[in-house]
């Protein structure tokens, strides 16, 4: 059974599809893939889910969702 | 150096050169920390092994320098734990640097009422001497510029050419242990490979000797001012001496980098301008992670580095060995006894492998770490490591090594599982296959729990868990088992009584009155039960030494 919710669940898309790009502000390209990292591990710590993180890493590559 | 001078051990004319061969039950080839380990764990269960040696002296340089809790323990049990001990850098305080700032600290004090530190730091060759001064004192038979330049198997034992500077001669032994380090000359000889991943990146190590005021801590640091885009790691020895170890890259020249010429401005621009520091001795390496398929071939086992190497971080190279040798020790002398059969020895290659993927596994990640072999991988590093900084979460992804700690055998084909149902679950992460833990005691054979288990099988049993004829029958036993009482009353002569003086025995064991664990002759738990049995007892030991 999958363990990660990909049914929508973010209360208002909108703004934090604008923060989530705020963040980013006047950050050359190493300072944004060094905050997006730090992004990736605090919510990582936040699921603290192992296999809902392994699921997520396999449809960000975009491999075949498990059954 | 300054502060060491190699002793130089005599070469004696062996015996073969000028009469027959006479076979010998052990040929352990390499006296390095492994083999001396192996060489007195044999002496005291009364098999003498003949130690080969192809050098006169102990380690050239200070090569490993931090040894575990488990290793001396270890040595305890092989009467040279307080030499080594006392002569060592006890340490527990970490500090990991990102950049120019600490990223956080740690600190390994155990709970208190155990022997032993986590960690002493000692250079190998005060660690060699040591076990040298031990093995000798138990009766070991070293043979210094002793080469060995043949192996040849048999069905029955290994026929080993050696070659001294006064001659070549043979040696027929029923075992040969190869604990002759990473470039084995005996795997070469049979053949043999050992297999995995080399780490394109160099190394440099020195020891300085320097009389200044940093505390007794680790320090490792990524990508420091002072060496940008690398790791450094500051570690401190016995006698003032310091090892740096500086990440090089890969491109770096090996032969260059050990000149002082380049090695001291690296030193100046790390320790400031007013320090005042000696090179002792300095090495550029690379280092792998690799395994053979095996460590047992027939009639020949290997031990240590010759069966399996790892990176440094973590310290995992000679403790690892060291808890060979102790897996080894008492399997090859209950076959040589004829109290178990050979196969219990496929039990050393299956125990041993399991923690050397162990050890590998730690070893790559951290390896991973340190050099990361993608931008990407950096910058996740550099992440965490900025993130360390003021979350606790982060701290427990930074990698600088997962340092040495016993491998748990739980797969082990020697363990009797816990009972699946009827009484009382376990508290206690003791479970089979985990190595025992220490506790203060007051006993007739030493002040701490570990003493009391000294190399036989042994019934750990809290309270009055144990009939007195019961006991009596398990030490009479061909394969013999002692018990030792953990409180409860008093008790008869075939029971060590061990007194709970601060009551941790019980609580590391989940010791309640009834509780029974049986500890293997090197202290691994193999069996526990919540009320004794004597019937399961028995049964539990013929499966410990596949008799069963």
């Amino acid at each position: 059974m999958a363990r990660l919710n990909t049914e929508p669940n973010l209360p208002s898309p909108d703004d934090f599809y604008e923060r989530l790009i705020d963040m980013h502000r006047g950050l050359d390209d190493a300072a944004s893939a060094r905050v997006n990292a730090k992004l990736i591990l605090l919510l990582a710590n936040h699921i603290g889910d192992d296999e809902a993180l392994a699921e997520a890493m396999r449809a960000a590559r975009g491999d075949a969702p498990s059954p | 150096m300054k502060t060491y001078t190699n002793p130089v051990y005599a070469f004696e004319r062996p015996p073969e050169l000028d009469g027959a061969v006479v076979r010998r039950p052990v040929v352990i080839v390499g006296a390095g920390p492994v083999g001396l380990a192996l060489a007195i764990d044999l002496a005291q269960r009364g098999q003498r092994a003949v130690v080969v040696d192809e050098d006169s002296t102990v380690s050239v340089g200070s090569r490993a320098i931090c040894y575990s809790k488990r290793t001396l323990e270890i040595l305890d049990r092989l009467g040279c734990g307080e030499a080594v001990a006392s002569r060592g850098v006890q340490w527990h305080v970490g500090k990991v640097y990102f950049k120019d700032a600490l990223a956080y600290q740690f600190d390994l004090l155990p709970d208190p009422g155990h022997r032993r530190p986590a960690f002493v730091n000692l250079q190998q060759y005060h660690f060699e001497e040591r076990l040298v001064e031990r093995a000798r004192a138990a009766g070991c038979e070293l043979r210094w510029r002793n080469r060995v330049v043949g192996v040849a198997p048999r069905s029955d034992g290994v026929r080993v050419e050696v070659e001294t500077p006064e001659g070549t001669y043979a040696l027929d032994a029923d075992w040969v242990v190869a604990a002759d380090g990473a470039r084995s000359a005996v795997r070469r000889m049979l053949g043999l490979e050992s297999e995995g991943q080399v780490f394109r990146d160099r190394f440099l190590i020195a020891d300085l000797h320097m009389t200044s005021a940093f505390p007794t801590e680790r320090w490792f640091w990524f990508d420091p001012p002072f060496h940008p885009g690398q790791s450094v790691l500051l570690h401190r020895q016995a006698d003032d001496v310091w090892r740096i170890d500086f990440q090089l890259g890969w491109d770096a020249d090996p032969d260059e980098e050990k000149k002082p010429e380049r090695i001291v401005p690296r030193l100046r621009a790390m320790l400031g301008p007013d320090a005042r520091f000696e090179i002792e001795w300095a090495s550029v390496y690379t280092f792998q992670c690799r395994r053979m398929k095996r460590f047992r071939h027939g009639r020949v086992l290997f031990c240590g580095d010759a069966a399996h190497v790892v990176s440094p971080f973590g310290a995992r190279g000679a403790n690892s060995g060291i808890q060979d040798a102790e897996n080894l020790a008492w399997k090859l002398d209950f076959v040589l006894r004829g109290r178990a059969p050979e196969r219990l020895l496929d039990t050393y290659d299956e125990e041993r492998v399991f923690a050397a993927d162990e050890n590998i596994l730690h070893s790559t990640r951290a390896t991973d770490f340190i050099t990361p072999k993608s931008a990407v991988s950096r910058t996740f590093r550099d992440a965490v490591l900025e993130l360390a900084r003021d979350y606790a979460f982060a701290r427990r992804l930074v990698n600088s090594g997962r340092l040495s700690v016993p491998a748990v055998l739980t797969h082990s084909t020697l363990n009797t599982a816990d009972a699946a149902s009827g009484s009382a679950p376990w508290a206690s992460a003791l479970v089979p296959g985990a190595a025992a833990v220490d506790a203060p005691v007051r006993s007739a054979r030493g002040a701490w729990l570990l003493d009391c288990l000294p190399g036989e099988f042994t019934l750990l049993a809290f309270g009055d868990a144990v009939p007195a004829d019961d006991a009596a029958a398990l030490l009479g036993a061909a394969v013999p088992c002692r018990v030792v009482q953990v409180g409860g009353a008093a008790c008869d002569d075939a029971v060590v009584y061990a007194e709970d003086v601060d009551g941790l025995a019980a609580r590391r064991y989940d010791g309640r009155p009834g509780t029974c664990y049986l500890l293997r002759p090197d202290q691994h738990v193999c069996a526990r039960w919540r009320r004794f049995d004597r019937a399961a007892v028995e049964a539990a030991i013929a499966r410990a030494i596949c008799n069963a």
